[in-house]
């Protein structure tokens, strides 16, 4: 059985490609759009990694991250934050939050798949 | 004694001593006589007893003559020098002593005329140089004052408690009083002698002023301080401030401790700066990061198609209208910043290199007195230096720890600065309250608020200014929680804008005599009178009966400064009182109902009035009346009048107790004032201002010349005890 993965953004263009590839790659995958429905989906969907957009509304990714790493039953979910801020600040708050990965947009779709196989120990 | 007794006493006195010698001669010559001679003898003078006494009469007439001489040499000719003396000392220099009596005292008053002749011409010299010492100040006040009218920016020269002591008309305007536009003329902050502190916050002044001193105990050669406030008004101000030295012969104190005698205040409006330095800062964002998310949706579009040639027509029609929909995304989002960036100007909130250690410090002094809250510093890297805007920086740092010690009971904050990289880790840190996500991102977005003080920036806004960021984190092994802001790290350097040095050219314009007020923290009962601000006000209402309903209807004021009075920084204001004019008030006063209709309310008024009045000594003609009608509104306004009041009306009594009027009419006219706009509150009150300044030199010569003795001379006064 597949691992899961959720994705958060709420730009559905790169939500598209992204849900494509990790299904092609065989995972388990759920998307949605916002932080409060990423915090929800942690609890009933229960997935191995997070591909986490900093920018969404109710409740920004880095919120998003520190109530997840609050949760000491949480704590094996990988976390990638995937963002369009780009600046040093913004990467050192993302992995001061939790995060286990920091990456900024644009990215290469192959890096991130490899970045989440080996995070996922593949 | 007169001259008369005297000279009588002296008659009768050598007559005795002749007539004593001539009987002790016979008394002697009787001695040798036998009985029978001396019985001859005493026959003989009985038989001519009355010749005796005719030659003894004689005798007064030569007496007198020889006194007179005597008299005339010895006591009135010096004591008519004396009096010379005492008119060239005094009423004219130019009178000399005239030669009289004997050939010494002739000489006496050639000496003393040589003395008066030197002394003359001494008086000449310095009153000459003085005059073209004078000319030469004036000519320079003159030159300063050509140069800061063509100033574009405001300045305020400040001595070094706080009072102004030169500005230029685009600082009154710049800092004029709120709602001054609609309400009557003259209300602006700034006027000479006035408080600064009026007009900026003590603390941000003093702020300020601490860290030029820091700069200069550091050696620091040209040292300003910057920062940014809201003006009066609203707006936002960015304000230069650089010290002012005293001149070498100020005294050797003042130069130990700095030497630092006043500060220059560069004020410019930049409110509008800000706002599109803002609005600049939010379209790059919204550029780069608009334009990173659609690359993003792009590339991995691309990628996706390229990995999977064999993907359906369908799935590959989605990846390609992702493609063409955000590349249009793109040029809008590039046509739309092009078009807002052309207006955009730079922003220009400066900040300033601080040593980090110095600012936690800075930090750590604030909040341990403004909040009273112990504080502690863990690691601190004394090497870190950061480009701060120290001011606000500070206000961010204390309101977090009001609200941690106000919402949850916190009892200690402790600092930390760590570098990280090309950033430094600012840890305000505390242990024991979790605080929710909530809490977290709520306080950065509040408007802060300290001390019943609000200010207009949020946290956030501080700290994006300072491209920094904060966050909540906590570190659970050793129970602590923090707020980190991660914060650029610079290099010590100089500030990029520098006091000019001092040269010889340079104008010295720090012999305003407001210089030389006695300390930082006058015992103003301690202070002569002819020393203190004063505002001079008067009243108008609607009849003479506050108690009974009668209100304000118009205030009046003047200031005096050195013993001036500054007629063109008046404050003059009619009030609606909210009920109508009593037929007798209107009478005198000339002001009608209808009048009253569209002006101010007193809530509106007095606060701008008790502004004006900061920091000086209240002075009114029967101030009792005056001060009760305020007293009456200081529950409903808020505005309390606590600084000490003289009394006209008292000091008349204390200066003419004999006299029984003292209506301000009638002291007017014993002191020879003229009356101008009688019975309208700015008249009374110039009119009593005048008053007043005639005042302070007749009780100087009944030994009052403090505010304390002037205070406690009124008090005794019977008139002290009338209530209204």
């Amino acid at each position: 059985m597949g691992k899961k993965i959720l994705i958060a953004d709420d730009e559905p263009n790169i939500v598209v490609s992204l849900e494509f590839l990790m299904k092609q790659k065989g995972y388990e995958v759920r998307v949605v759009n916002d932080g409060e429905a990423a915090l929800a989906a942690v609890g009933d969907f229960g997935p191995d990694l997070i591909l986490l957009d900093v920018m969404m509304p109710r409740v920004s990714g880095y919120d998003v991250c520190q109530k997840i790493r609050e949760n000491p039953a949480w704590q094996g979910i990988r976390i990638i934050m995937l963002s369009a801020k780009g600046r040093d600040i913004e990467v050192t708050r993302g992995m001061a939050v939790g995060a286990d990965a920091y990456v900024t947009k644009p990215f290469s779709t192959k890096d991130l798949i490899d970045k989440v196989r080996t995070m996922l120990g593949e | 004694m007169s001259d008369r007794i005297r000279i009588g006493v002296a008659l009768l006195a050598a007559w005795g001593l002749v007539l004593a010698a001539i009987a002790a001669i016979v008394l002697l010559v009787g001695a040798d006589l036998d009985a029978e001679e001396r019985a001859q003898v005493v026959q003989i003078l009985q038989d001519r007893a009355a010749n005796a006494v005719v030659i003894s009469l004689l005798l007064i007439a030569p007496l007198v003559f020889i006194l007179r001489v005597l008299f005339r040499r010895y006591v009135s000719a010096p004591r008519k020098l004396a009096e010379d003396v005492r008119i060239m000392l005094t009423a004219n220099p130019a009178h000399r002593a005239r030669r009289r009596g004997s050939a010494e005292m002739k000489q006496l008053a050639e000496g003393v005329n040589a003395f008066a002749e030197a002394r003359e011409a001494l008086s000449r010299d310095v009153e000459q140089r003085v005059r073209d010492a004078n000319a030469r100040i004036e000519e320079e006040k003159n030159r300063l004052a050509a140069l800061m009218s063509e100033l574009a920016q405001s300045v305020v020269m400040c001595n070094i408690e706080g009072r102004i002591l030169l500005y230029n008309a685009r600082a009154m305007q710049l800092l004029r009083s709120p709602g001054a536009a609609a309400t009557a003329k003259g209300h602006s902050l700034v006027g000479l002698g006035r408080s600064v502190f009026a007009i900026f916050d003590r603390n941000l002044i003093i702020h300020a002023l601490d860290s030029i001193h820091d700069r200069l105990r550091q050696g620091t050669r040209n040292p300003v301080a910057n920062f940014v406030t809201t003006a009066p008004a609203g707006g936002l101000v960015r304000v230069q401030m650089a010290p002012v030295f005293g001149s070498s012969s100020d005294g050797e104190s003042a130069r130990a401790a700095t030497g630092v005698t006043g500060f220059v205040l560069v004020l410019d409006n930049i409110t509008r700066r800000i706002e599109s330095g803002n609005r600049r800062d939010l379209l790059l964002q919204t550029l780069t990061q608009g334009t990173r998310a659609s690359l993003g949706s792009v590339r991995a579009a691309v990628e996706t198609i390229a990995a999977f040639p064999e993907m359906d027509k369908e799935a590959q029609g989605r990846f390609i209208a992702i493609i063409g929909d955000e590349a249009q995304r793109l040029s809008a989002r590039l046509d739309e910043t092009v078009a807002e960036f052309a207006d955009s100007l730079r922003t220009d909130w400066p900040l300033e290199n601080m040593r980090g250690a110095d600012l936690i410090a800075a930090a750590q002094r604030r909040i341990e007195s403004k909040l009273g809250l112990p504080t502690k510093q863990e690691a601190v890297d004394e090497s870190l230096w950061l480009n701060v805007d120290s001011y606000s920086l500070l206000q961010a740092l204390t309101y977090f720890a009001s609200r941690l010690r106000d919402e949850f009971g916190i009892r200690e904050i402790r600092f930390a600065l760590e570098p990280a990289g090309p950033l430094a880790h600012l840890d305000l840190i505390w242990s024991g309250a979790p605080l929710g996500t909530e809490t977290t991102t709520a306080w950065p977005t509040d408007s802060m608020e300290l001390g019943g003080e609000s200010c207009p920036l949020t946290v956030k806004q501080i700290v994006d200014r300072h491209s920094a960021e904060l966050w909540y984190q906590i570190h659970k092994p050793s129970h602590r929680e923090y707020f980190r802001i991660a914060i650029p790290v610079t290099r010590p350097e100089e500030s990029s804008w520098s006091a000019p040095a001092p040269s010889e050219s340079r104008p010295e314009f720090y012999d305003f005599d407001l210089f030389h007020q006695p300390g930082q923290t006058p015992e103003l009962d301690n202070r002569p009178l002819a020393t203190l601000s004063y505002t001079v006000f008067d009243t108008e209402t609607t009849g003479l009966q506050p108690s009974a309903g009668d209100e304000i209807v118009s205030v009046g004021a003047v200031r005096i400064v050195n013993g001036r009075l500054l007629e063109h920084e008046v404050f003059e204001q009619l009030v609606d009182p909210k009920r109508a004019m009593s037929p007798e008030a209107t009478r005198i006063t000339g002001i009608e109902t209808t009048m009253l209709a569209n002006q101010p309310a007193i809530d509106k008024v007095l606060p701008a009035f008790r502004q004006f009045c900061e920091d000086t000594v209240l002075v009114a003609h029967n101030a009792a009346f005056d001060m009760r009608f305020l007293r009456l509104k200081e529950e409903a306004t808020g505005v309390r009048f606590t600084q000490p009041v003289l009394d006209t009306l008292l000091l008349s009594a204390v200066i003419q107790p004999d006299s029984d009027a003292h209506a301000l009419e009638a002291i007017a006219e014993r002191m020879g004032v003229n009356a101008i706009g009688r019975h309208t509150a700015l008249g009374d009150a110039i009119m009593t201002g005048e008053v007043f300044l005639r005042m302070i030199p007749l009780l100087a010569e009944q030994g009052i010349t403090t505010l304390g003795e002037a205070r406690e001379a009124s008090q005794k006064t019977w008139f002290a005890r009338i209530e209204y």
